[in-house]
């Protein structure tokens, strides 16, 4: 996993709140057996205005030139500002791989469904949650401007705007740390491969049914 | 010192460690496997040279793409046919238990593991998939979680978990005649909300709930996840403990009355404090429709479509507007004004022999509706199937119209080729009415089976007890 940095970039703005992951990657494309190439088919059924299939050529489609994604200089947005219970819906992890894949790093957002928000920091994704009256000026900021940039500083769990207005946020210190150091979960558990086995052993004496094949 | 809350006692049973920030390292029991968020995992571990720990542990079955039509010409979809035959080869190459497609066990993931004992009281239960929560109903801690985790339970048999807060949804006094699991929950998520339960996890409890039988506690908790928490759950009892006994994977002869005396445990003390407790009169419950594009956007049958006007919030307002306008619908239309295009009776929420036992009591003796183009019912299993087959629904299903399909999770999500066309109206029993869920443009209804029998039968949207 690569190491998470501060980094300034140009945010994207969809105001709605409960987007669910089928709109941030529709069914048809979870058919890959791949973890790349979602980027495409981001919130697909709003990019487009003709329906899409996996394997198809996305440049021949027609784009809804009205959704932000298709309009510069949000086509290169690295942050996505949204409303509450983002990305609620499927456990899907293709959403959090076709936000990355189009190049977003960092969400924005009142609040987050549980799966999303723990599958995020699996993939070094940073779901940034900010009180809804802040999230309400950023969409004030956002309408105001033609190429609205935050900077998102994970070290001092800060975003700041561009008239240097900072914006603190909160982050369990462990999913920081793993974010920072680019950590894999699993390498880190696996240092508790005896405690697993030292637990499974009891486990089993207490519950035998349960070691049944 | 307050007692444990049932989930409090799943989590203390399975917690290998914990960190001093109170994250905890989480045992898992049983990992359910299907095709669309198994095939990364199983190549990650590869590419990292690591392997599986506890094979047993996995019960795997494909069933988001497989069809419900033609199975004897296979998946016809080279790109579907790629992901099921990808987990084939890794359930071959890693020998773990799976019901491939023609195996009469073989249906929707939530459906076969309990179907199967496969789900036990006690356990914890993961698969990559939010409707994980189904197993709830067995005492079990069940939830989704991302490829990634699938990945990590793999790996390690565990999963790195912080626990949530404790929340009960308690439905006093029992419920009406008619009033079934699938309208129960459609009104708490009506009540609390589509992020009313993020955080928690849910316990159900009250006269409501432990009169439903297995299969209503499955829909009950398989629809926990539309409210917002990953986990719902109901404590143990002799209906639990029933419905188990004997299954290919339930405990032996000889290990099942240790088995009963820990389940017996499997409750919430008396003196346990929950972080959020939620009260609903059961006998106010009455059959429920979803009228926008978020299972929250529900009502009763016998109220109209709501009207944005009336709500003083202005976002939620917009929210509501936006909805209709996506479902092509007016405020304040009286449901059986509603008419409807397609019928899915089918899903993890509602596919089990009792929900198409349900339907076809609706069916029996009545056609479906000239103006309905297509309404289907695709059993849960293969087991479910047959078991419908012996007692004769398919020919009560099929003699008023409806077409008799193989088990898969199908117009659920319409990852096959079952699906809507823009601007359909469907009467589904399925579980997410989100924008496009059944095929870009379509317009899903949330109701019970037999509210979409009745759907089905007369066109339009109607109470099922002015049927019967």
């Amino acid at each position: 996993m690569e190491k998470f940095e501060t980094f300034s970039g140009i945010v994207a703005a969809i105001d709605r709140s409960n987007i669910d992951t089928d709109a941030i990657i529709p069914k048809q494309y979870l058919k890959s057996i791949k973890r790349t190439g979602f980027g495409v088919n981001l919130f697909d059924d709003w990019r487009y205005l003709d329906p899409g299939a996996p394997g198809e050529d996305n440049a021949q489609r027609r784009p809804s030139l009205d959704f932000v994604l298709n309009q510069s200089p949000y086509k290169h947005a690295q942050v996505l500002l949204a409303r509450e219970n983002f990305a609620c819906g499927s456990s899907r992890e293709h959403a959090v791989w076709a936000l990355m894949d189009f190049g977003i790093k960092v969400v924005i957002a009142p609040s987050y469904a549980d799966i999303f928000y723990n599958n995020s920091f699996k993939n070094g994704f940073l779901p940034i949650a900010l009180s809804a009256s802040i999230v309400d000026q950023l969409f004030e900021e956002f309408e105001q401007s033609d190429d609205f940039e935050l900077d998102i500083d994970l070290e001092n769990q800060c975003v700041t705007n561009a008239a240097g207005v900072k914006m603190p946020f909160e982050i369990d210190e462990f999913r920081k740390y793993c974010l920072l150091n680019g950590l894999d979960d699993i390498g880190l558990s696996m240092q508790h491969a005896d405690q697993i086995k030292n637990f499974e052993q009891q486990y089993y004496a207490s519950y035998p049914w349960l070691g049944n094949a | 010192m307050a007692g444990q809350t049932l989930y409090d006692k799943i989590w203390a049973m399975h917690q290998v460690r914990q960190d001093e920030a109170g994250t905890g390292l989480l045992y898992i029991d049983r990992h359910l496997v299907h095709e669309v968020t198994s095939p990364q995992a199983f190549e990650g571990l590869e590419m990292a040279g690591r392997s599986l720990w506890r094979k047993e542990s996995i019960l795997a079955v494909p069933d988001h793409n497989v069809p419900t039509i033609g199975l004897e010409n296979g998946i016809t979809d080279p790109v579907a046919k790629l992901q099921v035959d990808t987990l084939d080869d890794n359930c071959d190459k890693y020998r773990l238990t799976e019901f491939k497609m023609g195996d009469v066990r073989q249906g929707v993931v939530h459906v076969i593991g309990p179907e199967q004992g496969a789900t036990l009281p006690g356990m914890t239960v993961v698969c990559g998939d939010s409707h994980t929560s189904t197993h709830g109903a067995f005492a079990a801690l069940a939830f989704g979680i991302g490829t990634s985790e699938v990945e990590h339970v793999m790996v390690t048999q565990c999963l790195i978990q912080k626990k949530s807060k404790n929340m009960r949804v308690t439905i006093d006094g029992a419920v009406s005649e008619g009033v079934t699991a699938k309208d129960i929950v459609l009104r708490i998520i009506g009540e609390i909300g589509t992020a009313g339960g993020t955080g928690h996890t849910i316990e159900f409890a009250g006269e409501g709930i432990t009169n439903l039988s297995m299969e209503g506690r499955m829909t009950l908790c398989n629809m926990t996840i539309e409210g917002g928490a990953r986990a719902g759950l109901v404590a143990c009892d002799q209906t639990t403990t029933d419905y188990v006994k004997g299954r290919p994977f339930a405990p032996r002869e000889d290990q099942w009355e240790a088995a009963l005396a820990c389940w017996e445990d499997l409750h919430s003390d008396d003196d346990a404090v929950f972080d959020r407790e939620i009260h609903i009169d059961g006998a106010s419950i009455e059959p429920q429709v979803t009228w926008g594009t978020s299972p929250e956007m529900v009502t009763a049958i016998s109220n109209a479509i709501p009207d944005p006007a009336t709500v003083s919030d202005a976002a939620k307002a917009s929210g509501m507007q936006q909805a209709l306008e996506y479902m092509g619908l007016e405020a304040n239309t009286p449901f059986d004004q509603v008419k409807i295009d397609k019928v899915f009776i089918g899903s993890c929420t509602n596919s089990r022999i009792e929900d198409l036992r349900a339907a076809a009591k609706v069916a029996e003796g009545r056609k479906v509706a000239d103006s309905v183009k297509l309404a289907m019912v695709v059993p849960g299993s293969g087991l479910v199937k047959q078991q419908a087959e012996a007692e004769g629904l398919d020919e009560i299903f099929t003699a008023a119209g409806f077409e008799w399909r193989e088990p898969g999770c199908s117009m659920c999500l319409a990852m096959n080729e079952d699906r809507l066309e823009p601007g359909e109206r469907c009467a589904s029993t399925s579980n997410r009415n989100f924008e496009g869920r059944q095929g870009q443009g379509g317009r899903t209804h949330l109701v019970s089976p037999a509210m979409a029998s009745a759907a089905a039968v007369t066109g339009h949207f109607i109470d099922v007890r002015k049927l019967t």
